[in-house]
């Protein structure tokens, strides 16, 4: 009961002084704020993250040619020399070739469910007299065609034959249909759509229309017309087109369910580099899982979080120091009256009891204030890069009790130098 | 008919800088009875050691040497706990500048000493509006006390000394920041509450004029009681 009178006390004598107790605040504010900023925005980007990662598959392991982090060459005369990395583009020679595929496939056979493999054709127009839009064709085989998720809305999708057969046909989207044949999907079946890629034109016949999706990443262009769609064609039919025998630059294993995707990534990464690329001077190969993709993310942003909260504590530290100046100065000021209140019988341990809460209550409003506007800053920036917001709650937890204790630690010394004073020389202070 | 002697002052000597080479010997051993009802007026110069006396009576010091006994309980060395909760029980205190808590309204003032003496919130604002209606501000209750003139608040102060029905009320110069009239309406509060509810009352003050109208005036100098006499008043 005497706690609430002491909290009811000290809104009172903080409405008295508004401008110097929103001074006070201020360095709390600040404090709060950024901590909270910086955790919901951390929360935010790697739940986002997260989610559209496990979307495109956690149990996938994206396997790629990558270049030597450094070649270590030693001279004549002894001396060795570490060289960074010299950007050079992998040659045909370095691609991964279907026979290590076979290899990996049969050696593992147990946890590789299949090889997602896709071959980038390239951007283009489609082109048919006036009209014209927009695609990116990709070869795909039959199991990277089932982890792409297209919800076909008329046709078919490619099949066996047009793969081993490598057919000109490819799977359209329906904004591409939209724009070249009036939005009619079934009526776009079995036209022929004529792509222009570089200086050549490529036809292919439509087999089947699927839904666009938007990519939720934010990144999509401003209009509809200028979207450009992907054009799914098999992948014999695209690596055909690029004149591209040798083998995949980069490709997707899928794992059988019950294989830790992380793990297995790393034991067919040292496998592939022992077996097939020890002697390859400038490539090598790096097998990574979405799983150790967002782990990874996870523990970069948590650092990165836990670097910005040390510098708000230090903002948190002197806003700490404001509050038991300001406490002092109020003392000072409330000489008289902790001298009256002690001829009224208040015992020191009230006196103390009544500026801690004092100080309590100035770093609670300001923790208030800063986890408000914490939320709002992170709320703005998570909506300019295109993620949802979602508050840390951990955070707010954290940031109110951290403001309690700023409030009793700081409060103390003033409120104990208060509540000993001698109600004598209080009582006549001027 | 004797009554019962609520303030009983045995040797009491007060000396400052004990040890020091600047010692000072304030009081030099005060003998000093005051009985249940009494209205006594303590008067003295400045430097009599009025003020210092009213300090130990009032328990905001300690003697240093001497027995100090309050409505029969020894305070001349109780501990500062001990002290504070004898102020709040059993000592109404009556400035001169009045001491009302600012910003705070009348009857928050009022409230205050029932509050460290850890009274229910409904029962403070009871017995807070009956004893400002006793010194006649009820019409005042939530005004604050820059909103209130010298005499008003000054008797905001009196509701607030009698807040837990102490013992004693001790005023110090109670009227010497008012004008005569608002002094005079001061003092008859202060002679009601001796006559109707036979508070004791001790009244330091340095005017004759007004210990004239007390029943007993005690004369300080130089830190000695030099005279008691009958006053007109009782």
């Amino acid at each position: 009961m005497l706690v609430w009178e002491n909290i009811l006390l000290a809104f009172h004598s903080l409405r008295a002084n508004k401008m110097r107790s929103l001074l006070t605040m201020l360095g709390i504010i600040i404090g709060i704020a950024s901590v909270i900023a910086i955790m919901t925005l951390g929360d935010s980007i790697s739940s986002s993250v997260t989610d559209s990662m496990a979307s495109m598959g956690a149990n996938n392991i994206t396997m790629g040619v990558r270049q030597k982090s450094s070649a270590t060459e030693t001279t004549d005369s002894g001396m060795t020399f570490s060289f960074g990395p010299r950007m050079a583009q992998p040659t045909e020679e370095d691609y991964i070739t279907e026979e290590m595929l076979y290899d990996l496939s049969s050696r593992y056979e147990e946890a590789i469910e299949g090889f997602s493999l896709q071959e980038m054709v390239g951007s283009g127009t489609a082109r048919q007299g006036a009209l014209y839009a927009y695609v990116s064709a990709v070869g795909v085989n039959e199991v990277s065609l089932e982890n792409t998720d297209l919800t076909l809305l008329s046709g078919r999708l490619l099949t066996e034959r047009d793969q081993q057969e490598g057919r000109k046909v490819a799977l359209a989207s329906d904004l591409l249909v939209e724009q070249m044949f009036d939005g009619d999907n079934s009526g776009a079946i079995g036209k022929t759509l004529d792509v222009l890629f570089d200086d050549r034109y490529y036809s292919y016949t439509i087999v089947g229309v699927y839904e666009y999706e938007a990519s939720d990443m934010g990144f999509s262009s401003s209009s509809d017309e200028d979207t450009e769609t992907t054009l799914y064609l098999p992948l014999q039919a695209a690596r055909n087109q690029t004149h591209n025998t040798s083998g995949y630059r980069q490709l997707t294993i899928l794992t059988a369910s019950g294989v830790s995707a992380s793990d297995f990534g790393e034991e067919v990464q040292e496998y592939m580099n022992r077996r097939w690329y020890g002697s390859n001077e400038s490539f090598e190969i790096n097998a990574m899982s979405m799983e150790s993709v967002i782990e990874s993310m996870t523990e970069m942003l948590s650092t990165v979080s836990l670097a910005i909260a040390a510098i708000a504590g230090i903002s948190l530290l002197v806003g700490g120091i404001g509050v038991m100046n300001i406490m002092l100065v109020s003392i000072t000021e409330r000489t008289r009256e902790i001298g009256t209140r002690k001829a009224l019988g208040a015992a020191n341990g009230s006196i103390r009891l009544q500026f801690i809460m004092e100080a309590v209550v100035i770093c609670l409003i300001g923790g208030a204030i800063g986890i408000l506007l914490g939320i709002g800053i992170a709320a703005a920036a998570t909506s300019l890069m295109g993620y949802a917001v979602s508050p840390s709650v951990p955070g707010i937890l954290l940031s109110v009790s951290f403001s309690v204790f700023i409030g009793v630690f700081f409060g103390y010394y003033p409120a104990n130098k208060a509540a000993k004073m001698n109600p004598i020389e209080a009582l006549r202070y001027e | 008919m004797k009554s019962k002697t609520v303030i009983d002052l045995k040797g009491i000597i007060k000396r400052f800088y004990v040890g020091m080479s600047n010692e000072l010997e304030i009081l030099h051993g005060i003998d000093l009875q005051v009985h249940e009802g009494e209205f006594v007026s303590i008067v003295g110069a400045s430097g009599s050691g009025k003020t210092t006396m009213m300090n130990i009576i009032g328990v905001l010091d300690r003697p240093t040497e001497g027995n100090y006994t309050l409505d029969g309980v020894d305070v001349a060395r109780a501990k500062d706990r001990e002290l504070s909760l004898i102020r709040n029980q059993k000592i109404g205190f009556v400035f001169q500048t009045y001491n009302l808590i600012g910003r705070t309204s009348a009857l928050k003032n009022v409230e205050l000493p029932m509050l460290y003496a850890g009274l229910g919130k409904r029962e403070r604002s009871e017995r807070g509006k009956e004893l400002l209606e006793m010194v006649g501000m009820e019409s005042r209750f939530d005004h604050n006390p820059d909103e209130l003139s010298g005499g008003q608040k000054q008797r905001v102060a009196i509701a607030r000394a009698m807040a837990n029905d102490p013992s004693i009320i001790l005023a110090d110069e109670p009227t010497g920041a008012l004008d005569s009239r608002t002094g005079r309406m001061i003092m008859d509060i202060f002679h009601r509450l001796n006559q109707e509810q036979k508070k004791t009352i001790v009244l330091i003050t340095h005017s004759q004029e007004l210990a004239e109208e007390t029943g007993r005036i005690v004369t300080l100098k130089d830190g000695e009681v030099v005279g008691e006499r009958r006053g007109n008043g009782c």
